[in-house]
Protein backbone atom coordinates (compact mmCIF):
# COMPACT_ATOMS: atom_id res chain seq x y z
CA UNK A 1 0.00 0.00 0.00
CA UNK A 2 3.00 2.24 -0.52
CA UNK A 3 3.21 3.93 -3.92
CA UNK A 4 6.28 3.61 -6.07
CA UNK A 5 8.68 6.53 -5.58
CA UNK A 6 8.11 9.55 -7.79
CA UNK A 7 9.25 13.10 -8.32
CA UNK A 8 6.89 15.81 -7.14
CA UNK A 9 6.36 19.26 -8.58
CA UNK A 10 3.94 21.94 -7.52
CA UNK A 11 3.77 24.60 -10.25
CA UNK A 12 2.22 27.93 -9.39
CA UNK A 13 0.87 28.70 -12.87
CA UNK A 14 -0.85 26.87 -15.68
CA UNK A 15 1.93 27.55 -18.25
CA UNK A 16 4.43 26.11 -15.76
CA UNK A 17 2.31 22.98 -15.32
CA UNK A 18 1.91 22.54 -19.07
CA UNK A 19 5.62 22.92 -19.67
CA UNK A 20 6.25 20.23 -17.05
CA UNK A 21 3.84 17.95 -18.94
CA UNK A 22 5.68 18.76 -22.18
CA UNK A 23 8.92 17.79 -20.49
CA UNK A 24 7.81 14.50 -19.00
CA UNK A 25 5.02 13.35 -21.32
CA UNK A 26 3.49 10.00 -20.42
CA UNK A 27 5.68 9.63 -17.37
CA UNK A 28 3.75 12.41 -15.62
CA UNK A 29 0.30 12.52 -14.07
CA UNK A 30 -1.61 15.54 -12.89
CA UNK A 31 -2.49 15.54 -9.18
CA UNK A 32 -5.78 17.32 -8.65
CA UNK A 33 -7.97 16.02 -5.79
CA UNK A 34 -6.07 12.75 -5.91
CA UNK A 35 -9.06 10.81 -4.62
CA UNK A 36 -9.03 8.49 -7.64
CA UNK A 37 -5.34 8.65 -8.48
CA UNK A 38 -3.79 8.17 -5.05
CA UNK A 39 -5.72 4.96 -4.24
CA UNK A 40 -4.53 3.58 -7.60
CA UNK A 41 -0.95 4.58 -6.84
CA UNK A 42 -1.17 2.89 -3.45
CA UNK A 43 -2.11 -0.34 -5.19
CA UNK A 44 0.56 0.37 -7.80
CA UNK A 45 -2.03 0.22 -10.57
CA UNK A 46 -0.67 3.65 -11.46
CA UNK A 47 3.06 4.34 -11.27
CA UNK A 48 3.73 7.83 -12.56
CA UNK A 49 7.35 8.93 -12.36
CA UNK A 50 6.33 12.57 -11.96
CA UNK A 51 3.36 13.94 -10.10
CA UNK A 52 2.38 17.48 -11.04
CA UNK A 53 0.33 18.95 -8.21
CA UNK A 54 -1.89 21.66 -9.70
CA UNK A 55 -3.67 22.57 -6.46
CA UNK A 56 -1.75 25.80 -6.03
CA UNK A 57 -2.72 27.16 -9.44
CA UNK A 58 -5.14 30.03 -8.91
CA UNK A 59 -8.18 30.85 -10.98
CA UNK A 60 -9.28 27.30 -11.71
CA UNK A 61 -12.07 26.97 -9.18
CA UNK A 62 -15.27 28.76 -10.08
CA UNK A 63 -18.94 28.07 -10.72
CA UNK A 64 -20.59 30.75 -12.85
CA UNK A 65 -23.03 31.39 -15.63
CA UNK A 66 -21.50 33.31 -18.46
CA UNK A 67 -22.22 33.75 -22.13
CA UNK A 68 -24.97 31.12 -22.29
CA UNK A 69 -22.97 28.50 -20.38
CA UNK A 70 -22.64 27.20 -16.87
CA UNK A 71 -18.87 27.21 -16.46
CA UNK A 72 -17.19 25.08 -13.79
CA UNK A 73 -13.45 25.38 -13.22
CA UNK A 74 -11.57 22.10 -13.11
CA UNK A 75 -10.33 22.58 -9.54
CA UNK A 76 -13.85 23.09 -8.17
CA UNK A 77 -14.27 20.61 -5.30
CA UNK A 78 -17.37 18.42 -5.10
CA UNK A 79 -18.06 20.06 -1.73
CA UNK A 80 -18.11 23.45 -3.50
CA UNK A 81 -20.79 22.17 -5.87
CA UNK A 82 -22.84 21.02 -2.88
CA UNK A 83 -22.54 24.44 -1.27
CA UNK A 84 -23.31 26.43 -4.40
CA UNK A 85 -26.68 28.24 -4.45
CA UNK A 86 -26.53 28.37 -8.23
CA UNK A 87 -26.13 24.61 -8.57
CA UNK A 88 -28.72 23.90 -5.91
CA UNK A 89 -31.33 26.16 -7.46
CA UNK A 90 -30.78 25.69 -11.19
CA UNK A 91 -28.87 22.45 -11.74
CA UNK A 92 -30.31 19.72 -9.48
CA UNK A 93 -28.87 17.04 -11.78
CA UNK A 94 -25.35 18.25 -10.98
CA UNK A 95 -26.21 18.52 -7.28
CA UNK A 96 -27.59 14.96 -7.29
CA UNK A 97 -24.37 13.79 -8.91
CA UNK A 98 -22.02 15.62 -6.54
CA UNK A 99 -23.86 14.21 -3.51
CA UNK A 100 -23.59 10.69 -4.85
CA UNK A 101 -19.81 10.77 -5.07
CA UNK A 102 -18.01 8.81 -2.33
CA UNK A 103 -18.33 10.52 1.07
CA UNK A 104 -17.90 13.94 2.74
CA UNK A 105 -14.16 13.60 3.26
CA UNK A 106 -13.49 12.58 -0.34
CA UNK A 107 -15.80 15.33 -1.60
CA UNK A 108 -13.75 17.94 0.25
CA UNK A 109 -10.78 17.16 -1.97
CA UNK A 110 -12.16 15.55 -5.13
CA UNK A 111 -12.47 17.89 -8.10
CA UNK A 112 -14.88 18.00 -11.01
CA UNK A 113 -11.98 18.19 -13.45
CA UNK A 114 -10.35 15.12 -11.98
CA UNK A 115 -13.60 13.18 -11.94
CA UNK A 116 -13.77 13.67 -15.72
CA UNK A 117 -10.08 13.58 -16.69
CA UNK A 118 -9.41 10.31 -14.85
CA UNK A 119 -11.40 8.48 -17.53
CA UNK A 120 -12.97 6.01 -15.12
CA UNK A 121 -16.42 4.85 -16.32
CA UNK A 122 -17.28 4.33 -12.65
CA UNK A 123 -16.96 8.03 -11.85
CA UNK A 124 -20.29 9.86 -11.69
CA UNK A 125 -19.85 13.23 -13.42
CA UNK A 126 -19.16 11.74 -16.87
CA UNK A 127 -22.70 10.38 -17.29
CA UNK A 128 -24.15 13.67 -16.09
CA UNK A 129 -22.01 15.74 -18.42
CA UNK A 130 -22.98 13.42 -21.30
CA UNK A 131 -26.64 14.01 -20.47
CA UNK A 132 -26.03 17.78 -20.38
CA UNK A 133 -24.09 17.84 -23.70
CA UNK A 134 -21.22 19.57 -21.95
CA UNK A 135 -17.92 20.69 -23.44
CA UNK A 136 -14.47 20.15 -22.01
CA UNK A 137 -11.84 22.87 -22.27
CA UNK A 138 -8.39 21.34 -22.64
CA UNK A 139 -5.46 23.71 -22.23
CA UNK A 140 -2.10 22.87 -23.76
CA UNK A 141 0.99 24.57 -25.11
CA UNK A 142 -0.96 25.84 -28.12
CA UNK A 143 -3.72 27.29 -25.97
CA UNK A 144 -7.28 26.14 -25.38
CA UNK A 145 -9.17 23.48 -27.28
CA UNK A 146 -12.86 22.60 -26.94
CA UNK A 147 -13.75 18.92 -26.85
CA UNK A 148 -17.45 17.96 -26.98
CA UNK A 149 -18.11 15.59 -24.09
CA UNK A 150 -19.33 12.80 -26.38
CA UNK A 151 -15.84 12.71 -27.94
CA UNK A 152 -14.02 12.98 -24.63
CA UNK A 153 -14.13 9.45 -23.25
CA UNK A 154 -12.04 7.24 -25.50
CA UNK A 155 -11.47 4.01 -23.58
CA UNK A 156 -10.82 2.76 -20.06
CA UNK A 157 -8.80 5.46 -18.23
CA UNK A 158 -8.16 7.17 -21.57
CA UNK A 159 -9.64 10.50 -22.56
CA UNK A 160 -9.15 12.83 -25.51
CA UNK A 161 -6.63 14.84 -23.47
CA UNK A 162 -3.19 14.88 -25.07
CA UNK A 163 -0.24 14.11 -22.76
CA UNK A 164 0.60 17.83 -22.65
CA UNK A 165 -2.92 19.07 -21.91
CA UNK A 166 -4.78 19.84 -18.73
CA UNK A 167 -8.57 19.87 -18.38
CA UNK A 168 -9.20 23.40 -17.12
CA UNK A 169 -12.96 23.86 -17.43
CA UNK A 170 -16.19 22.01 -18.06
CA UNK A 171 -19.00 24.05 -19.53
CA UNK A 172 -22.64 23.24 -19.93
CA UNK A 173 -24.97 25.08 -22.32
CA UNK A 174 -27.58 26.68 -20.07
CA UNK A 175 -30.68 24.53 -20.57
CA UNK A 176 -33.80 26.22 -21.94
CA UNK A 177 -36.79 26.97 -19.72
CA UNK A 178 -38.84 23.90 -18.76
CA UNK A 179 -35.79 21.72 -18.30
CA UNK A 180 -35.03 19.27 -15.57
CA UNK A 181 -32.58 16.54 -14.75
CA UNK A 182 -31.92 13.82 -12.20
CA UNK A 183 -29.17 11.34 -11.34
CA UNK A 184 -29.96 7.93 -9.89
CA UNK A 185 -27.15 5.80 -8.55
CA UNK A 186 -27.57 2.24 -7.35
CA UNK A 187 -24.85 1.36 -4.87
CA UNK A 188 -24.27 -1.41 -2.35
CA UNK A 189 -23.70 1.13 0.39
CA UNK A 190 -23.19 4.86 0.70
CA UNK A 191 -19.83 5.85 -0.71
CA UNK A 192 -19.50 2.94 -3.12
CA UNK A 193 -18.96 3.21 -6.84
CA UNK A 194 -22.14 2.77 -8.86
CA UNK A 195 -23.47 -0.72 -9.50
CA UNK A 196 -25.31 1.27 -12.15
CA UNK A 197 -25.87 5.03 -12.49
CA UNK A 198 -28.16 6.92 -14.84
CA UNK A 199 -28.23 10.66 -15.52
CA UNK A 200 -31.20 12.12 -17.40
CA UNK A 201 -31.81 15.66 -18.59
CA UNK A 202 -34.95 16.67 -20.51
CA UNK A 203 -36.45 19.81 -21.95
CA UNK A 204 -40.15 19.98 -22.68
CA UNK A 205 -42.48 22.42 -24.39
CA UNK A 206 -45.72 23.81 -22.96
CA UNK A 207 -47.56 20.61 -23.92
CA UNK A 208 -44.95 18.44 -22.14
CA UNK A 209 -43.57 17.13 -25.42
CA UNK A 210 -39.90 16.34 -25.20
CA UNK A 211 -37.74 18.81 -27.13
CA UNK A 212 -34.41 17.43 -26.04
CA UNK A 213 -33.26 14.48 -23.99
CA UNK A 214 -29.84 13.54 -22.64
CA UNK A 215 -29.12 10.22 -20.97
CA UNK A 216 -25.74 9.12 -19.57
CA UNK A 217 -24.85 5.76 -18.04
CA UNK A 218 -22.29 5.13 -15.28
CA UNK A 219 -20.18 2.01 -14.84
CA UNK A 220 -21.84 -0.20 -17.45
CA UNK A 221 -19.04 -0.28 -20.00
CA UNK A 222 -15.39 0.54 -20.60
CA UNK A 223 -16.33 4.19 -20.85
CA UNK A 224 -19.29 6.21 -19.60
CA UNK A 225 -22.06 5.78 -22.15
CA UNK A 226 -24.36 8.21 -23.91
CA UNK A 227 -27.65 6.42 -24.57
CA UNK A 228 -28.15 8.04 -27.98
CA UNK A 229 -30.85 5.68 -29.27
CA UNK A 230 -33.03 6.45 -26.26
CA UNK A 231 -32.35 10.19 -26.61
CA UNK A 232 -33.25 10.15 -30.29
CA UNK A 233 -36.40 8.16 -29.59
CA UNK A 234 -37.70 10.65 -27.05
CA UNK A 235 -37.25 13.73 -29.20
CA UNK A 236 -40.66 15.10 -30.23
CA UNK A 237 -42.57 12.54 -28.15
CA UNK A 238 -44.79 12.92 -25.11
CA UNK A 239 -42.95 11.90 -21.96
CA UNK A 240 -45.65 9.48 -20.83
CA UNK A 241 -45.05 6.22 -19.00
CA UNK A 242 -45.15 4.21 -22.22
CA UNK A 243 -42.48 6.27 -23.97
CA UNK A 244 -40.34 6.47 -20.85
CA UNK A 245 -40.46 2.68 -20.63
CA UNK A 246 -39.48 2.28 -24.26
CA UNK A 247 -36.65 4.78 -23.85
CA UNK A 248 -35.45 2.89 -20.77
CA UNK A 249 -35.25 -0.32 -22.78
CA UNK A 250 -33.28 1.45 -25.50
CA UNK A 251 -30.88 2.82 -22.89
CA UNK A 252 -30.44 -0.68 -21.44
CA UNK A 253 -29.53 -1.91 -24.94
CA UNK A 254 -26.57 0.49 -24.96
CA UNK A 255 -25.22 -0.85 -21.68
CA UNK A 256 -22.53 -3.54 -21.74
CA UNK A 257 -21.55 -4.07 -18.13
CA UNK A 258 -19.23 -6.75 -16.82
CA UNK A 259 -20.26 -9.23 -14.17
CA UNK A 260 -18.36 -8.51 -10.98
CA UNK A 261 -18.78 -8.21 -7.21
CA UNK A 262 -21.50 -5.62 -7.74
CA UNK A 263 -23.64 -8.06 -9.68
CA UNK A 264 -24.07 -10.12 -12.82
CA UNK A 265 -24.24 -8.32 -16.16
CA UNK A 266 -27.89 -9.07 -16.82
CA UNK A 267 -28.85 -7.75 -13.39
CA UNK A 268 -27.03 -4.52 -14.15
CA UNK A 269 -28.77 -4.22 -17.50
CA UNK A 270 -32.15 -4.59 -15.76
CA UNK A 271 -31.09 -1.91 -13.34
CA UNK A 272 -30.17 0.44 -16.20
CA UNK A 273 -33.70 0.02 -17.46
CA UNK A 274 -35.22 0.67 -14.05
CA UNK A 275 -33.01 3.63 -13.15
CA UNK A 276 -33.51 5.23 -16.57
CA UNK A 277 -37.28 5.12 -15.96
CA UNK A 278 -36.84 6.74 -12.56
CA UNK A 279 -34.36 9.34 -13.78
CA UNK A 280 -36.54 10.35 -16.75
CA UNK A 281 -39.63 10.53 -14.53
CA UNK A 282 -37.91 12.74 -11.99
CA UNK A 283 -36.32 14.87 -14.71
CA UNK A 284 -39.77 15.39 -16.21
CA UNK A 285 -41.18 16.33 -12.79
CA UNK A 286 -38.48 18.91 -12.29
CA UNK A 287 -38.91 20.24 -15.84
CA UNK A 288 -42.67 20.60 -15.29
CA UNK A 289 -42.09 22.63 -12.14
CA UNK A 290 -39.92 25.10 -13.99
CA UNK A 291 -41.64 28.19 -15.23
CA UNK B 1 9.95 23.29 -8.14
CA UNK B 2 10.98 19.71 -8.86
CA UNK B 3 12.59 17.41 -6.38
CA UNK B 4 14.07 13.96 -6.19
CA UNK B 5 13.19 11.96 -3.12
CA UNK B 6 13.31 14.63 -0.45
CA UNK B 7 11.08 17.66 -0.08
CA UNK B 8 11.19 20.19 2.75
CA UNK B 9 7.82 20.92 4.22
CA UNK B 10 6.41 22.98 7.03
CA UNK B 11 3.01 22.21 8.45
CA UNK B 12 1.08 23.45 11.47
CA UNK B 13 -0.36 20.56 13.46
CA UNK B 14 -2.70 21.24 16.36
CA UNK B 15 -1.38 24.78 16.51
CA UNK B 16 2.29 23.82 16.50
CA UNK B 17 4.57 24.25 13.52
CA UNK B 18 6.61 21.29 12.30
CA UNK B 19 9.31 21.18 9.65
CA UNK B 20 10.46 17.98 8.02
CA UNK B 21 12.16 16.57 4.97
CA UNK B 22 10.05 13.83 3.43
CA UNK B 23 9.79 11.60 0.36
CA UNK B 24 7.00 12.73 -1.95
CA UNK B 25 5.31 9.35 -1.61
CA UNK B 26 5.06 9.55 2.19
CA UNK B 27 1.34 9.35 2.95
CA UNK B 28 0.07 11.99 5.34
CA UNK B 29 -1.25 9.35 7.75
CA UNK B 30 2.23 7.85 8.05
CA UNK B 31 3.77 11.27 8.62
CA UNK B 32 1.24 11.98 11.39
CA UNK B 33 1.64 8.60 13.07
CA UNK B 34 5.33 7.90 12.63
CA UNK B 35 7.11 11.24 12.24
CA UNK B 36 4.93 13.21 14.63
CA UNK B 37 4.08 10.15 16.78
CA UNK B 38 0.46 11.28 16.92
CA UNK B 39 -0.99 7.79 16.88
CA UNK B 40 -4.58 8.76 17.60
CA UNK B 41 -5.16 8.86 13.85
CA UNK B 42 -5.66 5.26 12.72
CA UNK B 43 -5.18 3.24 9.57
CA UNK B 44 -8.23 1.01 9.11
CA UNK B 45 -8.54 0.00 5.48
CA UNK B 46 -5.92 1.93 3.52
CA UNK B 47 -8.37 2.00 0.60
CA UNK B 48 -10.04 5.36 1.33
CA UNK B 49 -13.14 3.62 2.69
CA UNK B 50 -13.22 3.49 6.48
CA UNK B 51 -12.38 7.05 7.56
CA UNK B 52 -10.37 5.98 10.63
CA UNK B 53 -7.61 8.22 9.28
CA UNK B 54 -9.79 11.35 9.14
CA UNK B 55 -8.10 14.63 10.12
CA UNK B 56 -9.00 18.27 9.51
CA UNK B 57 -7.01 20.06 6.80
CA UNK B 58 -7.63 23.81 7.02
CA UNK B 59 -10.84 22.90 8.83
CA UNK B 60 -12.10 20.40 6.23
CA UNK B 61 -12.38 16.70 7.01
CA UNK B 62 -10.09 14.63 4.78
CA UNK B 63 -8.79 11.06 4.74
CA UNK B 64 -5.12 11.31 5.54
CA UNK B 65 -4.37 7.94 3.92
CA UNK B 66 -5.28 9.51 0.57
CA UNK B 67 -3.00 12.54 0.69
CA UNK B 68 0.74 12.88 0.36
CA UNK B 69 2.54 14.77 3.11
CA UNK B 70 4.06 17.12 0.55
CA UNK B 71 0.58 18.31 -0.36
CA UNK B 72 0.03 19.90 3.07
CA UNK B 73 3.12 22.08 2.98
CA UNK B 74 2.20 25.50 4.40
CA UNK B 75 -1.21 24.34 5.63
CA UNK B 76 -2.88 23.58 8.91
CA UNK B 77 -3.87 20.21 10.33
CA UNK B 78 -5.96 19.20 13.31
CA UNK B 79 -5.85 15.65 14.64
CA UNK B 80 -7.74 14.00 17.50
CA UNK B 81 -4.91 15.02 19.83
CA UNK B 82 -5.92 18.61 19.12
CA UNK B 83 -9.49 18.03 20.28
CA UNK B 84 -9.86 18.49 24.01
CA UNK B 85 -7.72 16.65 26.55
CA UNK B 86 -8.22 14.33 29.52
CA UNK B 87 -8.66 17.19 31.98
CA UNK B 88 -10.99 19.14 29.71
CA UNK B 89 -12.92 16.92 27.34
CA UNK B 90 -14.31 18.41 24.17
CA UNK B 91 -18.14 18.13 24.15
CA UNK B 92 -17.81 15.47 21.45
CA UNK B 93 -15.48 13.38 23.63
CA UNK B 94 -17.87 13.85 26.53
CA UNK B 95 -20.74 12.80 24.29
CA UNK B 96 -18.99 9.61 23.22
CA UNK B 97 -18.35 8.85 26.88
CA UNK B 98 -21.85 9.66 28.14
CA UNK B 99 -23.71 7.99 25.28
CA UNK B 100 -21.48 4.91 24.94
CA UNK B 101 -20.55 5.95 21.42
CA UNK B 102 -17.62 3.56 21.21
CA UNK B 103 -16.71 -0.07 21.97
CA UNK B 104 -13.29 -0.91 20.57
CA UNK B 105 -12.61 2.75 19.87
CA UNK B 106 -10.76 2.21 16.61
CA UNK B 107 -13.09 4.32 14.47
CA UNK B 108 -13.63 6.90 17.20
CA UNK B 109 -10.94 9.47 16.42
CA UNK B 110 -12.06 9.58 12.80
CA UNK B 111 -15.70 9.81 13.85
CA UNK B 112 -14.93 12.72 16.16
CA UNK B 113 -12.97 14.59 13.48
CA UNK B 114 -15.81 14.18 10.97
CA UNK B 115 -18.34 15.21 13.62
CA UNK B 116 -16.20 18.21 14.50
CA UNK B 117 -16.29 19.40 10.89
CA UNK B 118 -20.03 18.69 10.70
CA UNK B 119 -20.87 20.70 13.81
CA UNK B 120 -18.78 23.58 12.55
CA UNK B 121 -20.97 23.76 9.43
CA UNK B 122 -24.25 22.63 11.03
CA UNK B 123 -24.37 23.45 14.74
CA UNK B 124 -27.95 22.13 14.95
CA UNK B 125 -27.87 18.99 12.84
CA UNK B 126 -30.84 16.72 12.37
CA UNK B 127 -30.33 12.99 12.77
CA UNK B 128 -30.15 12.72 9.00
CA UNK B 129 -27.50 15.46 8.87
CA UNK B 130 -25.42 13.52 11.41
CA UNK B 131 -25.74 10.19 9.61
CA UNK B 132 -24.86 11.91 6.35
CA UNK B 133 -21.99 13.77 8.00
CA UNK B 134 -20.37 10.55 9.26
CA UNK B 135 -21.14 8.57 6.10
CA UNK B 136 -17.43 8.47 5.33
CA UNK B 137 -16.64 6.71 8.61
CA UNK B 138 -17.23 3.01 9.20
CA UNK B 139 -17.84 1.39 12.59
CA UNK B 140 -17.87 -2.38 13.02
CA UNK B 141 -18.91 -2.39 16.66
CA UNK B 142 -21.71 -0.03 17.53
CA UNK B 143 -24.25 -0.01 14.71
CA UNK B 144 -23.89 3.81 14.72
CA UNK B 145 -26.91 4.42 16.98
CA UNK B 146 -24.91 5.65 19.97
CA UNK B 147 -22.48 7.53 17.77
CA UNK B 148 -25.42 9.57 16.51
CA UNK B 149 -26.55 10.15 20.11
CA UNK B 150 -23.03 11.21 21.07
CA UNK B 151 -22.97 13.81 18.31
CA UNK B 152 -26.44 15.03 19.27
CA UNK B 153 -25.27 15.37 22.88
CA UNK B 154 -22.28 17.43 21.73
CA UNK B 155 -24.39 19.63 19.46
CA UNK B 156 -26.76 20.44 22.32
CA UNK B 157 -23.93 21.13 24.74
CA UNK B 158 -22.07 23.32 22.26
CA UNK B 159 -25.09 25.39 21.31
CA UNK B 160 -26.08 25.78 24.96
CA UNK B 161 -22.69 27.21 25.87
CA UNK B 162 -22.74 29.33 22.70
CA UNK B 163 -25.96 31.00 23.80
CA UNK B 164 -24.59 31.47 27.29
CA UNK B 165 -21.42 33.30 26.25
Amino acid sequence: MIPKAFDYCRPKTLPEAISLLQQHGDAAKILSGGQSLIPMMKMRLAQPEYLIDINQIGGLDYIKEDDGYLKIGALTREADLEASDLIRSKYPLILDTAFSIADPQVRNLATVGGNLAHGDPANDHPATMLALNAEVIATGPQGQRIVPIKDFFVSLFTTALQPNEILTEIRIPVPPARSGGAYFKLERKVGDFATVGVAAQVSIDAKATCQQAGIGLTNVGGTPIKAEKAEEFLRGKALDDGNISLAASLAADDAHPSSDLRGPADYKISMVRELTKRALTKALNRASQER
Amino acid sequence: MTSKNAVDITVKVNGKEHSATVEPRLLLVHFIREHLTLTGTHIGCDTTNCGACTVLLDGRAVKSCTLFTVQVDGRELRTIEGVGNTSALHPLQEGFKEKHGLQCGFCTPGMIMSACALLEKKPHPTEEDIRWGISGNLCRCTGYQNIVKAVQYAAEKMSASATQS
